[in-house]
């Protein structure tokens, strides 16, 4: 019975007096087992495929991503009572929130035509990216029981992820949609442009979410920093303000660039022009140049604000698609490789 | 034991090759968890200590063929599982390597798919995250519910399931599909008699069918029934391994010391020789 007893200690608790063999007297000899292995070609369980192979691996589980995304986002909400239901109130709140700080306490609409319009399309497409970011962040030590249970090309998850993000905002442009034009703006063939905005707009998080995901998945301090980073960028993008057309930036042309073309302020300025006419004829350099009504503008008055675009715009409408195409290609590139770099990896935790 | 693997025979589907793996385990004990001692142990440029690095595999190599099902045994903690999740190249190797014919499925104790979400739901993102089209996924579905024979709890939450009802459910996913190396962590060790008896046939089809099959299980009958070669690990090493089944059960069971098992009848297995 005392012996029955030392084997019941759990993990950890084995005995000290049983002889291990330090060489394993029946290890197969002969043939070393790498050349046995090439003989009959058998491949390191833990090999990585090559970066095209593994983009065609992550196609062939394609209608997993989705059905991942899809299963996730109707789980996200089962314990609520008033369920699917949050998909919509949770935008809604947002913006009420937002509007209540920024528009009414605060007030820093400065002379912004439509200012609820702007402000909320910008919180609700910057909202995009940093819930993709924060949540790609994370996905790797969240999901290790499934990494570790089910071969899969690991990229999976943060492109799921960020599928969740994307049919999360789904619900959430429904939401814009009924703000904006009941804030008075008219529905024109321009809105159709907001879908391939966000179309490249998912592109780039896709890749920053991939970047993202491997930083992530080794210490925790990481995804502790990003939401304090990514409040500090969401400040510098123009959400709650214009960049264009702030006061103070006036005298900054270089600074105000650099501002401008930042991929958050770029998607966001893509969407808006879309879909709010008064921004669209309020951008700078959207109506031909005027000197005269520039300098009315540069005065500085607040009824003048308008005429921001007779001045030569910091970035033009084409420049800004094609900055915000460059910012996809290059986050997708870089974020697919770096990801695939350490595939083998992601189930050590 | 002795007698080695086969090399000339069946071809090798399994070779591991001075294999070691570490893992690292975070959140372990070592300082009383405050910011303070975190400040201290930055300053003086500690390493954490809560970071443990756990040697679990430490050397080990053997040659496994086609139709061969093997056993693992050991104590809790000698590294059985971390053996499995090697093979199937889920935890990387830090020394030595696996090759494998092709890739190997684990069926474990906690291969939860999605708690939140019904029993449908996890049948079809497992089928799907095996790499079937949703054309497979739909022909497959409803075999793969009536094997499990959950029932009605099909549309119910996972995180409902009772642990058994759960497992064979995870079963019913993985074995769906015809792989060529399936390793099955106790993942039969809370099915009902009825279930045990089905999940010991479709291993058998399994390995009929060409197929690997590892068994990791406390039940040592079920390992005497259905495996035809044994390792016995011992702290992340072979203490002994080979194809006289029961010859090492009943050393693995002294050296622990449990009972000697009651063998009244030759095991059942036809393909152990030495019954």
């Amino acid at each position: 019975m005392r012996e029955r007893a030392r084997d019941q200690g759990g993990p950890g608790t084995l005995t000290d007096d049983l002889a291990i063999p330090e060489v394993d007297p029946s290890a197969p000899a002969g043939e070393p087992l790498a050349e046995l292995a090439a003989r009959y070609r058998l491949r390191p369980s833990a090999a990585r495929p090559g970066v095209f192979a593994y983009a065609r691996q992550l196609w062939e589980r394609r209608h997993f991503i989705v059905g991942f995304a899809t299963a996730r986002n109707v789980a996200m909400y089962t314990e609520a009572r008033l369920g699917q239901l949050w998909q919509v109130l949770t935008p809604l709140l947002n913006a009420a929130v937002y509007y209540l700080i920024f528009g009414i306490i605060l007030g820093t609409n400065r002379g912004v035509p439509n200012f609820l319009g702007f402000l909320i399309t910008g919180i609700f497409i910057f909202n995009f990216t940093q819930r993709a970011f924060i949540t790609t962040s994370r996905v790797m030590p969240d999901s290790l029981p499934l990494i570790r249970a089910l071969p899969f090309p690991r990229a999976c998850l943060p492109v799921g992820y960020v599928l969740i993000e994307l049919e999360q905002l789904a619900m959430a442009m429904v939401v814009l949609t009924a703000i904006v034009l009941a804030s008075g703006e008219p529905l024109t063939w321009y809105w159709l442009l907001a879908i391939p905005a966000l179309a490249v707009q998912g592109v780039f998080n896709v890749g920053m979410g991939l970047f993202l995901a491997r930083l992530g998945a080794g210490a925790d301090d990481f995804s502790q920093l990003l939401p304090f980073l990514v409040r500090t960028w969401m400040y510098a993008s123009g959400v709650m303000f214009s960049i264009q057309t702030i006061g103070s930036l006036r005298n900054h042309p270089a600074l105000t660039y650099l501002l401008q073309i930042n991929p958050a302020a770029v998607y966001i300025g893509l969407v808006r022009n879309a879909i709010l006419q008064s921004q669209r004829l309020a951008w700078p350099g959207s109506k031909p140049y005027d000197a005269a009504n520039c300098a009315l503008y540069h005065a500085g008055k607040k009824a003048y604000l308008e005429y921001s675009a007779y001045c030569h715009g910091t970035v033009p409408m084409s420049g800004l698609w094609l900055w915000g195409i460059g910012w996809a290609v290059v986050a997708l590139l870089v974020g697919f490789v770096f990801f695939w770099e350490a595939e083998t990896r992601y189930g050590r935790g | 034991m002795g007698s080695g693997p086969v090399v000339d025979g069946a071809a090798p589907t399994v070779i591991v090759d001075d294999l070691h793996v570490v893992y690292r385990v975070y959140g372990a004990g070592g300082d009383k968890g405050t910011a303070a001692t975190a400040l201290m142990r930055v300053l003086k440029r500690q390493r954490r200590p809560s970071v443990r690095e756990v040697h679990a595999i430490r050397g080990i190599s053997f040659v496994v063929s086609h139709g061969d099902a093997v056993g693992i045994i050991g104590r809790n903690g000698s590294g059985k599982s971390t053996l499995l999740q090697a093979i199937a190249g889920l935890l990387p190797p830090e020394q030595g390597c696996v090759y494998t014919s092709g890739q190997a499925a684990l069926l474990g104790v906690n291969a939860a798919l999605l708690d939140d979400l019904t029993g449908e739901r996890n049948v079809v993102l497992g089928c799907l995250a095996m790499g079937m089209t949703p054309q497979e996924t739909k022909e497959r579905y409803q075999s793969i519910v009536d094997f499990s024979g959950v029932g009605n709890f099909i549309d119910y939450p996972m995180r409902t399931y009772s642990t058994g009802m759960a497992q064979r459910l995870r079963f019913s996913i993985a074995s769906a599909k015809n792989h060529e190396i399936l390793m099955i962590d106790e993942a039969l060790a809370t099915g009902d008699a009825n279930f045990r008896a089905k999940s010991h046939e479709r291993i058998v089809q399994l390995r009929a069918e060409a197929g690997t099959v590892f068994l990791v299980a406390h039940n040592l009958a079920e390992i005497e029934a259905s495996c035809n070669r044994v390792i016995w690990l011992e702290k992340g090493k072979i203490m002994m391994q080979g194809e006289d089944v029961p010859a090492i059960v009943d050393a693995y069971l002294e050296a622990t010391g449990g009972e000697p098992r009651k063998r009244d009848k030759p095991t059942q297995n036809e393909h152990n020789a030495s019954a």
